[in-house]
């Protein structure tokens, strides 16, 4: 299993980290040449939404991305990640727009608002898991096929909709593979249903 | 540490990779998001100027950073003068995204910088060695920049303060555990921030460069020399087509390994900011504050 972790800019390091803890080979994705050989799934950090979606259309790689992912692709997006994703954004364009989720961002407020706490997650961790909330954006509404996995305070901040698993927090920053081991449990699931 | 500094810190990893700029305009910072900055410096002017003007330069006024807040939705920061701990109350109560506790400005102080862990907001601060770095994120500071020298268009100095801070680290970090009690007593810093450094080879926060990159070029120079991101100050408003230029260096930032691609973002980029050299400065803004 290979896994490509889109790093135009934001926190991709610490993913590549927390795979390579998992003994989970991965490699970064700078241009369209680095995704010329095939993979099994994508990790979208977390960073400024706005960079990486600009980057995503100047370095060429917003339609084979794009492509790659409603073709089935797994695909796991955090904080800046889950509003590329997003069909809709509040106020503005969306970016790849393939999850049926309505986003709004930075919707805790600035810097100054960000907090971390823990939660229990039924569908993806027996044990509760730490969650780190920095300019965190929330899902305002969801389409009927996304299975919303966790809601904070009325506002939900963990989906899936198929292949495609977002998170507002960011697990790569915890110690804790919980969600991580969830994503790669759906592209092992993918990569069994297509031999 | 405490969660609010890994809160902060963990803001500033999210900038990683990412190009923060100078802007004076809700404008200029509007031009800034549309080329891909990851963050904007709201400032009444941008280093270069103040450089020029001469004379005792201050805080911002709240409103215009108010204004530059208004205008983009990515973080915006600010600076206040060292030692200034009113100033830095100040840009907490508006809420500002991090504070740059920052030598561009006149020091407010020439002996104390501001205990930063006395407040919610994060901090930057310069810093041209591993013994200024470790000392200011001892009072504090999630995110660290080389100083370089402001407002000058000249490199020189920002490559100076990386290559001493990087060789530092490798030195701490190639050393047996019995010799770092002493290399902390000659950094002046505690024991804990040296022994982390050993073991990671890298400072506890973030790292980027700041102070004289005005090409795509420089930019990827930096991130060869182990800046983890850049900070453009004078560099793009105060060259020919500052939104071209943004974008050259944003894209030469993530593909700073791709040598092809930095000689295409380097094409027809318009003049870049004149610059003066080391040598021809009266101010060395780098002294100010250790």
């Amino acid at each position: 299993m290979k896994i490509g972790i889109l790093a135009l800019q934001g926190a991709f390091i610490e993913h590549k980290h927390a795979l390579d803890r998992l003994g989970i080979e991965s490699f970064e994705i700078r241009q369209r040449r680095d995704i010329a050989k095939p993979f099994d799934g994508l990790i979208i950090p977390g960073g400024e939404s706005t960079v990486i979606g600009r980057l995503l259309r100047k370095l060429d790689l917003f339609e084979p991305l794009k492509a790659k992912i409603e073709s089935g692709m797994p695909v796991f997006g955090t904080c800046a990640g889950l509003i590329l994703l997003a069909k809709n954004i509040e106020g503005e364009a969306a970016h790849l727009g393939v999850m049926d989720i309505t986003v709004r961002r930075n919707a805790y407020g600035r810097q100054y608002d960000s907090f971390s706490i823990s939660a229990d997650v039924a569908k993806v961790s027996e044990k509760p898991v730490p969650l780190v909330f920095i300019r965190a954006p929330w899902i305002e509404s969801v389409g009927k096929d996304v299975d919303v996995l966790l809601e904070l305070d009325g506002h939900i901040v963990a989906a899936r909709q198929n292949n495609m698993l977002v998170t507002a927090f960011h697990p790569e920053l915890t110690d804790n593979t919980a969600f991580l081991e969830y994503f790669i449990n759906m592209v092992k699931k993918t990569k069994t249903d297509r031999n | 540490m405490s969660t609010q500094f890994e809160l902060n810190k963990n803001l500033a990893q999210m900038l990683k990779g990412g190009v923060i700029m100078d802007v004076t305009t809700p404008e200029q910072a509007k031009i800034a998001e549309e080329a891909g900055a990851c963050a904007v410096m709201a400032l009444e002017r941008i280093p270069a100027d103040i450089r020029a003007a001469g004379g005792v330069s201050r805080m911002s006024d709240p409103k215009m950073i108010k204004g530059i807040q208004e205008a983009v939705s990515i973080p915006v920061m600010a600076k206040c003068r060292i030692g200034h701990f009113a100033e830095a109350r100040i840009l907490q109560a508006i809420k500002i995204d991090y504070i740059d506790e920052s030598e561009v400005l006149s020091p407010a102080d020439d002996k104390y910088h501001i205990n930063k862990n006395d407040f919610k907001v994060p901090f930057v601060c310069g810093a041209k060695d591993l013994g200024e770095a470790l000392r200011r994120i001892n009072e504090g500071a999630a995110m660290i920049r080389t100083k370089g020298e402001p407002g000058t268009g000249d490199v020189v100095q920002a490559v100076r303060h990386m290559r001493m801070m990087m060789s530092e680290i490798r030195r701490i970090q190639n050393m047996s555990s019995d010799e770092l009690y002493e290399a902390a007593k000659q950094l002046q810093v505690p024991y804990n921030l040296v022994e982390y450094v050993h073991e990671n080879g890298k400072l506890p926060v973030v790292n980027f460069a700041a102070g004289g990159v005005a090409t795509p070029a420089d930019a990827a120079l930096m991130m060869h020399l182990g800046a983890e991101g850049v900070f453009v100050g004078s560099g793009i408003f105060k060259s020919g087509n500052p939104a071209k230029r943004a974008s050259a260096i944003v894209q030469a930032v993530t593909n700073y390994q791709d040598d092809e691609m930095l000689a295409s973002l380097s094409e027809d980029l318009g003049e870049a900011m004149v610059g003066i050299n080391e040598n021809e400065i009266a101010l060395l803004m780098a002294e100010r504050g250790k």
